[in-house]
């Protein structure tokens, strides 16, 4: 047995995860530069190291095929039905960060808040006879902050991509998605609700709960802990 | 346990499926004896409409599968909408049907609900005599969990939705808060709102001061329209919040009514008098089809006047809008044994606004079992 680390396989995500852990002393060290996806950990004994793509760490997480990951707590919260008893979020990285929010056309100058896009949404439903869309791939997360909030008459679309755009395209009326600066927002006329930050996420260090430890492994785990913190 | 299902240790095989079978032929010969014909609606719904007419809660806990052809399809989560639906379709009023079958519930990490089980039940739709019908569905059901010990409980939508019409505000504001009647936090965060109206924002405040061309030119310097909410739904919307601007905070009196009707709780019969005793004139014809209500409940030997009322009772189940009631077990663990109530205004949507006043209820077998009722 050892202890297996999951980073993402590429891009800002992996670059910055390899950063912070060399800073630590937990070295990446990738053959063949970069282009295969493989690569061992140095720096510390018995750590397995494992490239997955972005939306698979937290389902590895939770099925405890990999002990620590790094992923965005949206995703695990998003993705993991009861994640609180899988996945220890672990210390909160300084990067990747990016912020659920609910966003409107800029247009609607009648809507500042939640309530107002409530009251909007039954004026659509009225109007129109169906309810107003809300284009998402956050469906879960999307729904019980809603839901929390007594926002009826929406209906969610699933939007697994270019969600800013579905506006535009008439595929929907609004949109929960993640956002960074908020530039793309404005290219796209849509604007955030004050109230509508769903959650404030950033790049995690989680460490699953369910994955099967034996005493090695947990000695692993205890001196990586003394220098990372997860 | 391989062969346990719902609330109880067996069931699916031998002897232990053998009792259930005859309890579910014993409330299915009671249903159809007060004269109601067998229907079977589709396992598969379209998810389209249980959407539309639920909301997205019911995505949270509806089974959804993809078909390339047909779209998506829910497994049914209960059988009020799938049997109105055939109604809807076809059937003449009056009419009473009985069914029984599976239903499924995606239920939340940890929980220990089932996601499969039975449901038997009655719909009576397009009756002329909404106050007796609701006594009947009550008996019937009380009958059919003939057996086992369960606590009834009461309440009465349509007299929240009157005492929300007795309220001395705007029909606006009336009409936010009959549509939030089932989402109670919402409903109170509504009345503290027009209690006590937020500052608007500077923004906010320039369009409500500005005129109908000023308005035009601020919604045309925000951007361009995008989606289906057009140019006119934004001025009705501004010409709205004006109103309401100008309409002064709700009274400190509308809001204690209001709250002292949701209050309201205890004996049928001593709940009834104390609402009369607050109640404002539009208020009384909601109380008297309660008073009817009991009275027939009596006709049927119903001991009514002792029945348990709770006027906030009923407001976790969209789609209700008048009479409901439940039977609790006091066996840690079961749901409800049974439980119902009235919902013409659903009949309305799915009809396109040609409803039929309509009242129904369930009991569940498996936990009717699990709780003691004799097979």
């Amino acid at each position: 047995m050892s202890v297996k680390l999951g980073l993402p396989s590429k891009g800002r995500l992996q670059e910055a995860s390899v950063e912070w852990l060399a800073a630590r002393g937990v070295n990446v060290e990738r053959a063949d530069e970069g282009r295969e996806y493989a690569g061992r950990i140095t720096g510390v004994e018995g750590v397995e190291l494992q490239l997955l793509s972005a939306a698979e760490i937290p389902l590895e997480l939770a099925a405890g095929r990999i002990h620590l990951g790094v992923t965005g707590e949206d995703l695990i919260r998003e993705t993991i039905p009861g994640w609180e008893a899988k996945v220890d979020l672990g210390p909160a990285l300084g990067f990747g960060h990016a912020d659920l929010i609910v966003a409107v056309p800029a247009i609607w100058v009648d809507v500042e808040t939640l309530h107002d896009l409530d009251a909007a949404a039954a004026q659509f439903r009225r109007r129109h006879g169906r309810r107003l869309r809300i284009a998402t791939k956050y469906h879960s997360l999307a729904r019980s902050f809603l839901t929390a909030r007594g926002v009826a008459d929406y209906r969610l679309v699933d939007s697994q991509g270019a969600t800013e755009a579905t506006a535009l395209n008439l595929t929907a009326e609004a949109i929960i998605d993640i956002t960074s600066s908020g530039e793309t927002l404005r290219a796209n006329h849509l604007k955030p609700l004050a109230d509508g930050l769903i959650l404030a996420s950033e790049a995690r260090l989680c460490r699953s709960l369910t994955a099967p430890t034996d005493a090695a492994d947990a000695a692993v785990l205890a001196a990586l802990r003394s220098r990372i913190g997860a | 346990m391989a062969a346990a299902r719902a609330y109880l240790t067996g069931g699916r095989i031998g002897a232990d499926l053998d009792r259930l079978s005859a309890l579910r032929a014993r409330i299915m010969a009671r249903l159809t004896g007060a004269g109601a014909a067998r229907v079977e609606p589709e396992t598969l719904q379209p998810a389209d409409l249980l959407l539309d007419l639920y909301g997205e809660d019911i995505r949270a806990r509806a089974y959804i599968v993809e078909d390339p052809s047909a779209g998506e399809l829910a497994l049914r989560p209960d059988f009020t909408v799938p049997v109105a639906r055939l109604h809807m379709a076809g059937g003449a009023d009056p009419a009473r049907y009985a069914y029984e079958g599976l239903v499924w519930r995606r239920q939340p990490p940890g929980s220990d609900r089932p996601s499969e089980y039975l449901q038997a039940g009655i719909e009576l739709i397009g009756g002329a005599d909404p106050a007796a019908e609701e006594a009947e569905v009550f008996a019937l059901i009380a009958a059919a969990l003939e057996g086992a010990e369960a606590a009834p409980l009461t309440g009465d939508l349509g007299v929240v939705f009157a005492a929300i019409a007795a309220m001395e505000t705007t029909e606006p504001r009336r009409a936010a808060l009959r549509r939030h009647v089932w989402r109670p936090a919402r409903f109170h965060a509504l009345l503290e709102r027009y209690a006590d109206p937020p500052a608007p924002s500077p923004t906010r405040a320039a369009l409500l001061g500005a005129d109908r061309a000023g308005r035009i030119d601020a919604i045309a310097a925000a951007g361009r329209i995008i989606g289906a909410r057009g140019e006119a739904e934004i001025l009705e919307r501004l010409d709205a919040l004006t109103e309401d601007a100008a309409t002064p905070p709700l009274e400190a009196g509308e809001k204690a009514m209001i709250e002292a009707v949701l209050a309201v709780k205890g004996r049928s019969d001593e709940a009834l008098a104390r609402l009369r005793a607050m109640a404002r004139a539009p208020m009384h014809p909601a109380l008297d089809r309660m008073e009817r209500r009991l009275d027939a409940l009596a006709d049927l030997g119903v001991d009514a006047g002792a029945l348990p009322f709770d006027a906030a009772f009923g407001r976790g189940l969209e789609y209700y809008d008048g009479f409901v009631f439940e039977f609790r077990s006091a066996r840690a663990g079961l749901p409800p044994l049974g439980g119902g109530g009235r919902y013409d205004a659903l009949t309305a949507i799915l009809g396109g606004g040609a409803g039929a006043p309509a009242v129904g209820g369930i009991v569940r077998p498996e936990a009717l079992l699990a709780a003691g009722a004799a097979a």
